[in-house]
């Protein structure tokens, strides 16, 4: 938080002009009927997305030539907000004249630009975005229509954050290279998540079938699995300070077994190892001697140095010994 | 003309109010707490204050009515003292709210959950308000307190206080109650009614913002919230905030004085402006039946028209009102108070709250008819909801799964 984060602004004070514009005087609100289409030759398209139950739904009508598959005439009915309806207004605008394949191509992403007033200032705060999602969806469900196939063709990827259009592949990868462990880290990289936060967790505006909080926990699972695997792999070689617990007592058991204990057996002791702590300056082995090497007055010194040599040398250079 | 209809988020202050609070900016400004004449000045000002705090709600003498900075601190005091004193150090674990709370109880609830106290959140009725004897069911020997708020913010529905307190005073269970929306516009007598604390805030009743009071019961052990010195008894530390004390009394008094007939005269200007707007748009419905409402509060549902939408154009219409409808709010959920009555989600996206006051007038109620229901019209003929159109070649509308 700062100094602007103290004082909330309005919702409306970061809409654009042009948002405030066609939100007071929609320019391509209306319907089309089919009369009208068949007068001018066309094929006449009617596409629903959203629900009034999620507070937001658009109808868009296409009135598209068969010959050349350009939308010659475009409308939209709204039921939203402010911005659902400018955003809305900005399809239907952006729809006209193209080929319903280039019309396609129109995302969320590109309405919201076409709402802005300087190309730098967003058109509207981050958690209103998904309202201009809906835009985007609903030109695809048309060109389904138009063309009788389904709308989620259209989608080559599957789609986490619909508000930054940012996919699951996408997601999967930037957590992996930059090694990232936080959803505030992943917003930060992507975008995803920045905007109406509905794909964060769930609980938000709408329910979403991928959330960020659960991809992240799966790639760092499996990143996990890979470096656990990797170490299994390099066997002793392996990084021991990236080893799990476990591994680094396997690891160091093995050192002992192999360069320590036959020595203290000798003498009637032994040793086991209690517990292994990574501090920032060190890695503590906590021991504990058995048998003769309890009451040996070396314990502390000698022995305790050949140990904790050994494991310096073999494994880590942070490792210190401590008895208790 | 430009007309607030928003007085459930706060009031304007009465101008006998701002003067008699502004001698103890600039005149009588000395701390109360010290010995010489510059602290002692305001002493009776803030005495005659006290005297009508407790006048406006019928506190007994030996009652505590403590001022803090607004009725969210009041709630957060008696939320987290109750944890420390009866549930950290003692032997219940267990608080009883409703889920249409303010949002300075139930995050404050959620805050205590997270520190493993069991809460219980009621449900409401088709009207808005608990069921008392549903609330006794829940109440068990590990209940610490129950926290009800006495009327709700944003459908004026008043809540069954005195059979609620009635139940946790046999039960032996603390009853709070946040009486922010009802102190100043309904009659409120707290020895009428068995409530060992209650929150108030006096820009709800034409006072000052930043000046709120919680009301302890004779006897009650509340642990203090802010230590420091023994400012209140004690019980809330912080140098005195003089001028808005002396305000809150003025506006408290100003409010309850009378109180039947302003009451009678808010509700007639209500009623007039809800007739008018039923009657004249429709597929409109209000919730909630007026006999159990504020007197000032209109919750009405427009079918089509989404309360964003809605504001905006009001706005434009230079009228003031609210909603806690998708997109008005940062969380974009549907009225959570529509959900909780059972509205389907489509209308829990379109409440509009018009809350009038003492101060609302007829040509102002005219007005809000009329350009009520311009915006209506425009949002209609924008609605994809309320088209009057054919169904679509190309199916259903895509149904959103809300949580």
């Amino acid at each position: 938080m700062a100094k602007n984060d103290l004082f909330g602004a309005s919702l409306w004070d970061e809409y654009s002009n042009k948002v405030t514009t066609l939100m007071n005087n929609p320019q391509h609100q209306g319907e089309i009927t089919e009369e009208e289409a068949a007068a001018n030759g066309n094929k006449l398209i009617v596409a629903d997305f959203g629900a009034e139950s999620c507070g937001d739904a658009v109808r868009l009508y296409w009135e598209v030539n068969p010959e050349t598959d350009v939308i010659e005439n475009s409308k939209f009915k709204s039921f939203g907000c402010g911005t659902a309806i400018a955003s809305s207004d900005m399809m239907t605008q952006l729809c006209l004249g193209k080929t319903v394949d280039e019309a396609v191509k129109i995302t969320n992403i590109d309405v919201e630009m076409a709402l802005r007033d300087t190309p730098d200032v967003p058109a509207v705060p981050p958690q209103k975005m998904h309202c201009s999602v809906m835009a985007y969806d609903v030109i695809k469900k048309a060109a389904g229509l138009y063309k009788g196939v389904d709308a989620e063709s259209f989608e080559e990827e599957i789609i986490v954050c619909e508000c930054a259009r940012v996919s699951l592949s996408t997601l999967k990868e930037v957590i992996k290279l930059n090694d990232l462990s936080t959803v505030e880290q992943v917003t930060d990289y992507t975008k995803a998540g920045g905007f109406c936060k509905s794909c964060i967790k769930p609980g938000g505006h709408e329910a979403r079938e991928y959330y960020l909080v659960d991809i992240l926990a799966d790639v760092r699972r499996e990143m996990d699995e890979e470096k656990m695997k990797a170490a299994a792999e390099a066997g002793l070689g392996g990084d021991f300070e990236a080893m799990t617990l476990v591994q680094k007592i396997k690891a160091i058991d093995a050192v002992v077994d192999d360069n320590i204990r036959q020595f203290l057996i000798m003498d009637g002791g032994n040793m086991e190892v209690i517990d292994v702590k990574d501090g920032e300056e060190y890695i503590d082995v906590y021991i504990r001697y058995l048998g003769a090497c309890s009451g040996c007055a070396s314990s502390s010194t000698g022995t305790l140095y050949a140990i904790e040599a050994a494991l310096k040398e073999k494994l880590s250079d942070k490792i210190r010994v401590l008895p208790i | 003309m430009q007309v607030y209809m928003d007085n459930n988020a706060t009031t304007m202050v009465d101008p006998a109010v701002v003067e008699a609070m502004l001698p103890f900016f600039s005149e009588q400004y000395g701390n109360p707490n010290s010995l010489h004449k510059f602290g002692t000045a305001s002493h009776p000002a803030i005495a005659r204050a006290i005297d009508q705090v407790y006048a406006a709600i019928s506190a007994s003498d030996d009652d505590d009515i403590v001022f803090t900075s607004c009725a969210t601190e009041s709630n957060n005091w008696v939320l987290k003292s109750v944890w420390i004193d009866k549930i950290l150090h003692g032997e219940k674990n267990h608080i009883i709210t409703t889920e249409v709370e303010h949002p300075s109880v139930l995050s404050t609830c959620k805050f205590l959950e997270e520190q493993g106290v069991n809460v219980t959140y009621l449900p409401v009725n088709e009207q808005g308000v608990v069921d008392a004897q549903m609330l006794r069911s829940f109440i068990t020997d590990k209940t610490a307190l129950v926290s009800v708020m006495w009327a709700n913010n944003e459908t004026g529905m008043i809540f069954p206080i005195k059979e609620i307190g009635e139940i946790c005073k046999e039960k032996g269970v603390l009853f709070h109650t946040d009486g922010v929306q009802a102190v100043g516009k309904i009659p409120v007598d707290v020895q009428a009614v068995h409530v060992d604390f209650m929150s108030m805030s006096a820009h709800k009743f034409h006072g000052p913002k930043g000046i709120g009071a919680l009301y302890i019961r004779n006897g009650q052990a509340l642990s203090p919230l802010l230590n420091g010195g023994e400012h209140m008894g004690g019980r809330r530390s912080g140098t005195l905030n003089v001028p808005y004390i002396v305000g809150m009394g003025k506006a408290l008094e100003m409010a309850t004085v009378n109180i039947e007939e302003k009451m009678a005269s808010i509700s007639a200007k209500r009623d007039r402006l809800e007739d008018a707007l039923l009657k004249l748009i429709p597929d409109t419905f209000t919730v909630g039946e007026r006999d159990h409402r504020t007197p000032n509060t209109i919750l009405i549902s427009i079918r089509g028209v989404e309360g964003e939408g809605m504001l905006w154009d009001l706005n434009n219409a230079a009228i003031g009102a609210s909603t806690g409808s998708a997109c008005a709010s940062e969380d974009l959920e549907a009225n959570t108070v529509m959900l909780a009555i059972g509205a389907d989600h489509e209308l829990a996206h379109t409440g509009i709250r018009l809350s009038l006051s003492r101060y609302t007038t007829d040509e102002e109620v005219d007005y809000v008819i009329d350009h009520f229901k311009t915006a209506v019209e425009r949002l209609r003929s924008i609605s994809s909801s309320y088209a009057k159109v054919k169904p679509t070649p190309g199916g259903e509308a895509t149904a959103c799964e809300m949580h």
